[in-house]
């Protein structure tokens, strides 16, 4: 098993304006390695999702997307912290804790992890104070 | 039908071109909703202004954005969707208003 494409992006706290252009990218270059169109909108879906989740909820953080040349893709978003009080709630479609600001702009509808969770096909979450590493998996074969 | 069609049929104002093939249509504000329960190809009509929509409405392959109620539209906005070759359209009247437009269209 080699690795075909490793890219890494670095995700700022609070940069709404920014929002959604990694996950443009990570969909751009997995379309141009001839990915499916039906499995390119729902990594868009989970890499969109979660780059936000970086961005209102976290400290910033770090996106890895690896391709192996089996077709599978694995995309990890390692944040450092605060992390997630309670993962259940969290991933309860609807439960939200995110800021007035956020909200404003028409984010904190709390269908961030259930969105990502239905679109993924391996969805691994461990999260402490020290961070949070979401680690998708989806098969491109 | 494509982009260009409603405008003619609609009357609503082009801000950016791009003229992609319609096959439904979308109402919604939050981000997360749209981003979940969108199609390709849909019409996106929504009264959220911030350049975050142009991201979304991209990552979904949504056919346009029309912004309902005369909502002020950024021209950061209208930037970021020349360069993702997102219509944005603009209109005066309610979202429900331009829905029941879109139902009179065959939608």
């Amino acid at each position: 098993m080699a690795t075909v494409l490793h890219k890494e992006f670095i995700i700022e706290r609070d940069d709404y304006d920014n929002a959604g252009n990694a996950s443009s990218r990570i969909k751009q270059t997995l379309a141009q390695l001839g990915v499916p169109s039906p499995i390119l909108r729902r990594i868009a879906v989970a890499a969109y999702e979660a780059e936000i989740n970086m961005i209102i909820h976290a400290w910033g953080g770090k996106i890895t997307v690896d391709v192996d040349d089996t077709g599978k893709i694995r995309i990890e978003f390692r944040d450092p912290g605060p992390g997630i009080p309670d993962l259940s709630k969290a991933l309860t479609p609807g439960w939200s804790t995110a800021s007035p600001k956020a909200r404003e702009l028409g984010f904190g509808a709390g269908m961030g992890l259930p969105n990502i969770k239905r679109v993924s096909d391996d969805f691994d979450i461990k999260s402490s104070p020290e961070g949070t590493t979401l680690t998708l998996g989806f098969n491109a074969l | 039908m494509k982009v260009s069609e409603l405008v003619e049929k609609t009357g609503w104002v082009r801000k950016t071109g791009g003229d992609n093939e319609i096959t439904g249509v979308y109402c919604g504000d939050l981000l997360s909703w749209v981003m979940g329960r969108g199609e390709p190809g849909q019409v996106w009509i929504t009264v959220q202004i911030h350049r975050n929509i142009v991201a979304v409405a991209s990552l979904r392959e949504f056919s346009c954005i029309v912004i309902a109620d005369g909502a002020e539209i950024p021209a950061e906005i209208l930037e970021k969707a020349e360069e993702e070759n997102i219509p944005v359209l603009a209109a005066d009247k309610p979202v429900f208003d331009l829905a029941k437009q879109m139902v009179a269209l065959g939608f």
